[in-house]
């Protein structure tokens, strides 16, 4: 008997572009689907989301998913999403990216639009490593973990990316495994709905690099490792939820506040101050 | 104030320095939307727009660095948006990587570059034309850009609308090649009414879903038509190789027939698009090439120079990209020598001896920024290349 089920997310990706370029175990695309999957549940209109990516493999989603979306410069995702999303104030604007992107060269786009709350959801996929140059450092790289370019293990303090993002001011912060599906793709139906910006990190496996290079074995070893070694800690301090070599990873919705938006801190200034001269910038619903 | 800073076009006549008319020509061109990051000697047209936009419906948005802001308003362009950014030479060497992504994928954009005294840090306040190579060749691989060259306040409004409406036609990187003089400068702008204005729309398709490639081109123009996000298209835009539909293809044929297209689309209307002024070169055996503030100073010399007895003319471009070298060419072909006088050491002159291939002495005038040029000195060297 031939039994063919379609893909479930079938209809929110481009096809015609499969078959992707991404690696047997990588996680990349465990973490699209429960991200689909959670668009659904926001009931977010297909043509009122956008997605923007940086470069590096998970840059790559904006190809894959048929939405309008922008495949920018490298560490610049954020940015141009900033643009994108002031101008349009109905829209959900999404920046869809690696660790490398998003906490090296673009770290500094991260910090300034956490600090503003710009509207946009940003999602980190941290394999700890660069997949598309061949897996070298990033700042999230645990130390003592090999990379192409610290042969003898990572001797640099990596980053903590949830506390990055809390202490800059994000409204939501959380982070998961991609072993967590369900748990990921309502956390993720969280942050699309958060106003300001939101931000999870998804730890995800590079088996190709990073596992390979530290001998930890295939995408489902690195899998049964966040099952075993995850905590999930709602609420947890930021400042304790880094991630040492093969340790305990903390996950869970870390952050929410209800700080006021960029355009909503705009507006609010501009009519105190301008009152009826004030015509806010961007179209409406 | 309030009423007046009310209104889109301030209809009438003005007394306002440079920088403050690109503010308002951009403007009276449709622009509603700045991303910009302070820097010496432009921040008065981002000062400018950060007092009008909340009134008349635009945003300024003060970025965390001019890479950030070379992208950000790119962002406001494909929600449907007129977007610029503005800067001066450190801040221009930044954005490189935004500029090829604008030809990359056709962003109609507008950069702002008010040049200061270069490399590096240079000096700050002090005015010099020594980016002019800088953006048409700054970022890697081939492309095509539009520059044009203000060389008074009235031009910094009028050649703003002429850049927005330049970009929305060619969708490509253009450029307001202002300098530290022509910003500060106060003079007289006139701003007509808008019945009197030439505003290009954005060139947005009305193809259905599914009959839209975003990258193709339909009316064998070689610039597709524009769509927003949001419009149903669900376009895919990268600054990857990419084939009519907008998707990463990383043949060589591909790759090779959009870079040609990218540089087609500008370079074969480059006669159209090269403007000048011409004065005096019917008898003329010594032609003065000058533009921006140089070309004022170099209007007085010819003036002088002529009253001295010497058949001198002058070109004043406005156009500094696609350079238009035949053209060039055909002017200059009674001359007996070209003197180019630019406030850089030798760039546009570069481009005239490319014009004239030899055929008469092209002398340069200049500095690497700093002070203007004076008159003395291009007098002196007409009186030199005329003997
Ligand atoms: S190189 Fe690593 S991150 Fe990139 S697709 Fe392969 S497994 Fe995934």
């Amino acid at each position: 008997m031939t039994h063919q089920r379609q893909n479930p997310i079938e209809t929110w990706l481009r096809s015609d572009r499969m078959p992707h370029i991404w690696c047997p175990g990588c996680g990349i695309g465990t973490s699209l689907n429960c991200f689909v999957r959670a668009v659904e549940r926001a009931a977010i209109p297909k043509d009122n989301l956008f997605v923007v990516s940086g470069i590096g493999c998970t840059g790559r989603v904006a190809g894959y998913i048929d939405v309008d979306s922008f495949h920018t410069t490298h560490g610049r995702a954020i940015p141009f999403a900033t643009g994108l999303s002031l101008a349009r104030p109905d829209a959900k604007v999404v920046v869809y990216s690696g660790d490398g992107d998003l906490a090296a060269i673009g770290g500094n786009h991260l910090m300034h639009a956490a600090r503003r709350n710009v509207d946009m959801t940003v999602v980190c996929v941290n394999n700890l490593t660069y997949g598309m140059t061949g897996g070298q450092l990033t700042p999230t790289t645990p130390r003592t973990a090999v990379a192409s370019t610290t042969p003898y293990g990572n001797y640099e303090h990596p980053f903590n990316l949830p506390q990055l993002a809390d202490s800059c001011g994000a409204n939501f912060v959380a982070r998961w495994t991609v072993f967590h599906v369900r748990q990921l793709t309502r956390t993720l139906t969280k942050a699309l709905r958060t106003k300001g910006l939101s931000f999870v990190e998804i730890i995800s496996p590079c088996p190709t690099l990073y596992q390979r290079r530290n001998r930890l074995g295939d995408g489902t070893q690195t899998l049964e490792y966040y099952r075993d070694h995850s905590v999930v800690r709602h609420g947890a301090n930021t400042a304790e939820v880094d991630i040492d070599f093969q340790g305990e990873i903390t996950v869970g919705e870390f952050v929410t506040r209800e700080r006021p938006s960029l355009r909503e801190c705009y507006e609010a200034r501009m009519r105190e101050v301008l009152q009826d001269d004030f015509a806010p910038f961007g179209v409406r619903p | 104030m309030t009423k007046r800073e009310a209104q889109p076009l301030r209809t009438g006549l003005h007394f306002m320095n440079g920088n403050e008319a690109c503010a308002e020509g951009a403007i009276a061109a449709g622009c509603r939307f700045v991303a910009g990051y302070p820097i010496t000697p432009s921040t008065e047209v981002v000062e400018h727009l950060a007092r009008r936009f909340p009134r008349i419906g635009g945003m300024f948005i003060q970025m965390e660095d001019e890479i950030a802001s070379s992208i950000c308003f790119q962002g406001a362009v494909w929600a449907g948006h007129k977007a610029m950014t503005v800067t001066s030479g450190p801040g221009l060497s930044l954005m490189m990587e935004h500029i090829g992504f604008a030809a990359m994928t056709e962003t109609p954009s507008v950069f702002i570059n008010v040049q200061r005294a270069g490399p590096s840090t240079g000096l700050p306040t002090a005015a010099a034309q020594g980016d002019i190579m800088q953006v048409r060749w700054g970022s890697h691989g081939d492309y095509a850009i539009i520059a044009l060259c203000p060389s008074s306040p009235q031009e910094c409004f009028d050649l703003t609308i002429e850049a927005f409406n330049l970009a929305e036609r060619y969708r490509c990187p253009t450029f307001l090649m202002m300098d530290e003089t022509v910003g500060h400068m106060m003079g007289k702008v006139r701003i007509p009414d808008a019945a009197d204005l030439t505003v290009e729309p954005r060139r947005n398709t009305t193809r259905a879903p599914g009959d839209y490639q975003p990258y193709a081109t339909y009316d064998g123009s070689d610039v597709p038509e524009m769509t927003r996000a949001g419009d149903g298209h669900a376009i895919h835009v990268t600054g990857l190789t990419h084939n009519e539909k907008g998707y990463p293809d990383m043949s060589f044929a591909v790759h090779d027939a959009l870079v040609r297209r990218l540089q087609r689309k500008v370079h074969t209307h480059t006669s159209e698009l090269f403007r000048l002024e011409a004065d005096g070169l019917d008898d003329a055996d010594v032609v003065v090439v000058a533009f921006g503030i140089t070309a004022g100073i170099a209007a007085y010399a010819v003036t002088q120079a002529r009253a001295l007895g010497r058949r001198v003319g002058l070109l004043r471009l406005i156009t500094l990209w696609p350079f238009d070298e035949a053209r060039i060419r055909t002017l200059t072909a009674n001359a007996r020598a070209v003197i180019v006088a630019e406030m850089n050491l030798g760039q546009v002159c570069l481009q005239v001896s490319r014009a004239v291939q030899g055929r008469i002495p092209v002398h340069h005038i200049g500095n690497p920024g700093g002070p203007v040029i004076e008159p003395e000195e291009i007098l002196a060297a007409i009186e030199g290349a005329a003997t």
